[in-house]
């Protein structure tokens, strides 16, 4: 056993990594999905989007031939509209919701089709949005600093350089997009996309990127609230949570934010992965790390969560990803102690779990039964939840929650012209949850800035 | 088994569904072809004097990402030789003696050229003769097609003509490019014709190219009206049948439905308007002749389903369902009702009732799904809402009458009774 590169071909790589949701390879494909839609009143798909974007109108624009209207209903709500096609687990936002699933019929294909129109958006660099004029008067523009250029800021820029706001964020990695660049599975987007994206967003103008700029290293937040109208926190979360079991320093035992970056980051091939490889934890990035590990080779993954398949954080969908991938899950399994030899992994020790009755909140917490078992694996991927950036927020006193920002409902921290938003508040949710978190930042933002004015 | 037979004008068919004069029935290899898919008989593609076609020659309208929901087209009469045809024809008879052979004619405008076209036809061993006064494009220039049956002097004319000569039953085909077809049809009756079939295609522009801004079909840069027909003119030939189905003279003939029929409902609909057949034109250019397997199986099913043993004991059944405005029962009302169980909660009810008729259709807020409820207070019975509704029966419109006896609106007037107050 071993942790080793280059398992397989560079045609297995390419097959292993190509898009798993291929786009409508015609327009009469995307028609024959665009006319079924019923055009729903207060659509259910559109209430279930998380930054309500306009389904039924997207879709009727397809149909008539209207795609750059398309495109913009999309964007106007969704400035990554065209990621989110592909990144959003829609089983349980607007497709979950589509009322064909009512009449027990394949729900309209709602992310295909907005892959569509923004595609070629893209494809055309159709530029759907014009900044506002500058005010006139005394001040010019307001200028705003954003930190992160992930879902979160981009969006909130985006929205604020539309206002006519002039926007520079600060971002620590040499690229944008965030998570979109460095966690989401390749096989759903491309480090190459995210960048395109990133070009499309920042068109507009208005809106500086600056790379290698860390808060709290290259730059604090004091300099930039004496330097900017307004601040916007859209730093995201960090690593993998610890699993504070014995072991976990021995080699072979990784991080699976870590894991993925690295593999969005440099060449499949030079991305090295165990034989039989264990996976802690059920949510989106466990999910991620198993599938990407058995595609580039392993032998066998085996994901290991202390809950039953029906407490199961990540979809149905995804949970099918991984299982025709061919990675074994067992439930009822919370990880107790990884062995080794020579500080290198060789066994993972786990309790075997039961559920104890429904608690008063109606949710059922797994106990251990004292039974335990023992799995030979020579590679432990972590991935049972991310945790914030608690000591940057600490040491700016900004009030949080074991390190997720706290915020009103003018999406502002404790600290006047300072505001937050997305996995930096929520802990970890979507892209396109970061998305609407963005604009909400942004009208925030907006509202303190006139307010300042008046 | 029901009896699908049909005889019309004493031409037996072993089904009553006939392909209409056009591009399908032009030539021999067609027309077997047809016979052998088990279409019951042809009306030979018209027969006259000589043209030349143009290149291109159709376009259609489609809708909701369905292909042609109406086709139309600038083809001019048969542009083969006359011999040729007439060859072919008598071939056909021969090899299919139980299909129904009738052939389409337009000769030029004088008794003469009728007369001589008429000879050599029934020569073929033809069963019957249909007159085609339809044609919208290309021969009305000339006087001819819809220009005779426009005017129905000049039908009865030639109808007289045609009658001096033939010993075979003749069929006259009336044209919808007119106010009413009734006129005609009453003049071509007196006249003598054996029956009358309807409608040949209705004059339209069916678009204009959004780049080029020309019409379609295009010749050379430029367009013409063309014919329409196709699912499109189903409604507005159901309509011209019945005023024909409803009229004391032109009731007294056979009459060949035609216009949009493309399935055994479309057919029966025909019938029950009082078509003694059917003949098919669009659809089966569209699909091919197999689907004459369906017509025929569905009728049967249906008439089975009935207890029909022979069309004849439905044709012409919903001829006196159709009434005057003046005499339908005001006292009649009905209310939509939800069933909830089936509503799957696409609001279309809702927002066509609220915006366009009568705000009848209560909206409570629910995320994702809202429900929506009746009011029944309000409600008029459009069927709005129901004709919007994906769900087959979640809708239903339940009768509540006013008060149980019949009245009109006469009645309603002389007994002074009150107009709506909202
Ligand atoms: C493995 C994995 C798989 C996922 N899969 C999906 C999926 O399939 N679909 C989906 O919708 N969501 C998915 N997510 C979640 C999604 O990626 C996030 O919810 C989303 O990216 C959050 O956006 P954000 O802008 O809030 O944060 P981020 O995307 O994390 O962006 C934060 C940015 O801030 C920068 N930054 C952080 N600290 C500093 C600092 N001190 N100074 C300067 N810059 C800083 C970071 O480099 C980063 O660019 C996944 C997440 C992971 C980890
Ligand atoms: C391409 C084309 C050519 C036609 N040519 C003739 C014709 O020569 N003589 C005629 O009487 N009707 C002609 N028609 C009219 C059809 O016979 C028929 O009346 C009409 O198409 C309506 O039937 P449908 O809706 O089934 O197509 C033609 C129709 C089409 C589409
Ligand atoms: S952004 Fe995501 S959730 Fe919203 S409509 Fe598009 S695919 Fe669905
Ligand atoms: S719920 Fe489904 S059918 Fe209705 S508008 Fe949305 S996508 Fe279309
Ligand atoms: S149209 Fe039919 S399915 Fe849709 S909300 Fe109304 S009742 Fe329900």
């Amino acid at each position: 056993m071993a942790i080793i590169n280059n398992r397989l071909t560079k045609e297995q790589y390419e097959k292993n990594f190509s898009d798993i949701h291929p786009p409508f390879e015609t327009q009469d494909a995307a028609l024959v999905e665009a006319n079924r839609c019923l055009f729903c009143y207060d659509a259910p798909c559109m209430k279930s989007c998380p930054t309500s974007i306009d389904v039924p109108k997207f879709i009727k624009q397809i149909s008539t031939g209207n795609i750059k209207g398309s495109a913009h209903t999309i964007f106007s709500s969704n400035i990554l509209g065209a990621s989110c096609s592909k990144v959003c687990p829609v089983e349980k936002l607007c497709e979950g919701a589509c009322v064909y699933n009512l009449m027990d019929e394949e729900a309209i294909p709602i992310a295909k089709l907005q892959r569509y129109s923004t595609e070629i958006a893209m494809k055309n660099n159709w530029q759907l949005f014009k900044r506002k004029d500058a005010p006139l008067g005394d001040g010019g523009r307001k200028k705003v600093a954003i930190i992160g250029a992930g879902p979160a800021g981009l969006s909130c820029a985006h929205t604020l350089s539309k206002e006519g706001v002039d926007v520079t964020i600060y971002e620590k990695e040499s690229k944008g997009g965030g998570l979109m660049t460095y966690g989401i599975a390749a096989y759903k987007v491309t480090p190459q996309f995210c960048e395109d994206e990133v070009n499309y967003i920042t068109a507009i103008g208005g809106i500086e990127i600056k790379y290698h700029q860390k808060l709290g290293v290259n730059v604090s937040l004091e300099e930039l609230q004496e330097n900017y109208d307004a601040v916007y926190l859209a730093i995201g979360v960090g690593l993998a949570r610890q699993l504070e079991i014995p072991g976990e320093d021995l080699n072979g035992v990784e991080d699976a934010i870590k894991f993925i970056y690295n593999l969005r980051n440099i060449e499949y091939s030079t991305v090295a992965v165990g034989d039989k490889v264990a996976v802690i934890g059920m949510g989106m990035t466990a999910i991620d790390a198993a599938t990407q590990a058995k595609r580039l080779g392993a032998k066998e993954v085996t994901m290991l969560y202390r809950r039953t398949e029906h407490e199961k954080p990540c979809t149905q969908v995804e949970l099918d990803i991984a299982m025709l991938d061919g990675c074994n899950i067992i439930w009822l399994a919370a990880p107790k102690e990884i062995l080794g030899q020579d500080g290198k992994v060789n066994a993972i020790v786990c309790s075997k779990m039961q559920l104890e009755q429904l608690d008063a909140s109606g949710r059922r917490s797994p106990v251990d039964t004292g039974e335990t078992f023992t799995l030979e694996v020579d590679m432990v991927i972590k991935a049972a939840g991310q945790m914030p950036f608690e000591s940057l927020v600490k040491n700016y006193s900004i009030d949080n929650k074991s390190g997720k920002v706290v915020i009103n409902k003018n999406c502002e921290t404790n600290i006047p012209g300072v505001f937050a938003g997305g996995d930096a508040v929520n802990g970890g949710k979507e892209v396109v949850d970061a998305v609407q978190a963005g604009k909400d930042g942004a009208k925030g933002i907006l509202e303190f800035l006139s307010r300042k004015d008046g | 088994m029901a009896d699908i037979s049909a005889n019309f004008l004493g031409i037996k068919s072993p089904n009553p569904f006939w392909l209409a004069s056009a591009p399908p029935t032009d030539k021999k290899i067609n027309v077997l072809r047809a016979f052998e898919a088990g279409w019951g008989g042809v009306v030979w593609k018209t027969l006259g004097s000589q043209v030349k076609n143009v290149s291109s020659r159709y376009s259609a309208v489609n809708f909701g990402g369905h292909k042609i929901m109406g086709f139309n087209n600038i083809e001019l009469i048969s542009d083969r030789p006359l011999d040729i045809n007439l060859k072919e024809i008598s071939e056909c008879i021969k090899l299919f003696p139980d299909r129904a052979m009738v052939v389409s004619l337009m000769a030029d405008n004088d008794r003469n050229s009728w007369h001589e076209l008429i000879m050599k036809v029934e020569d073929t061993g033809a069963h019957g003769l249909e007159l085609n006064f339809g044609c919208p494009h290309g021969m009305t220039e000339r006087g001819m097609g819809a220009a005779v049956g426009q005017d129905p002097q000049i039908a009865a004319m030639v109808v007289e003509w045609v009658m001096e000569k033939t010993t075979i039953p003749v069929i006259t085909k009336l044209t919808p490019n007119v106010h009413s077809p009734v006129p005609t049809g009453i003049a071509c009756v007196k006249a003598g014709t054996n029956a009358l079939s309807l409608i040949n295609t209705i004059q339209s522009v069916t678009g204009i190219d959004l780049d080029t801004l020309v019409p379609n079909p295009y010749v050379a840069g430029k367009s013409v009206f063309g014919g329409y027909c196709g699912p499109a003119v189903k409604p507005i030939a159901l309509k011209m049948l019945t005023t024909i189905s409803q009229d004391p003279v032109t009731s007294k003939v056979p009459i060949s439905g035609i216009g949009g029929v493309s399935t055994w409902r479309d057919a029966v609909e025909f019938m029950l308007l009082g078509a003694s057949n059917v003949q098919v034109c669009t659809a089966a250019m569209k699909h091919g002749f197999r689907i004459v397997e369906d017509m025929c199986e569905g009728l049967n099913n249906w008439m089975d389903d009935k207890g029909y043993a022979t069309i004849y004991d439905f044709i012409g059944k919903s001829v006196e369902k159709i009434t005057h405005w003046e005499d339908l029962d005001i006292n009649y009302h009905h209310i939509a009702k939800i069933n909830q169980d089936k509503c799957i909660h696409c609001g279309l009810c809702y927002i066509a009732c609220e915006d366009t008729s009568h705000q009848s259709i209560n909206l409570n807020y629910g995320k994702p799904y809202n429900t929506y409820t009746i009011k029944e207070e309000e409600c008029v019975g459009c069927n709005l809402c129901q004709l919007m509704c994906p769900v087959t029966d979640c809708i239903t419109m339940e009768e509540h009458r006013v008060a149980p006896d019949y009245i009109n609106w006469k009645m309603w007037q002389e007994e002074g009774k009150p107009l709506n107050d909202h």
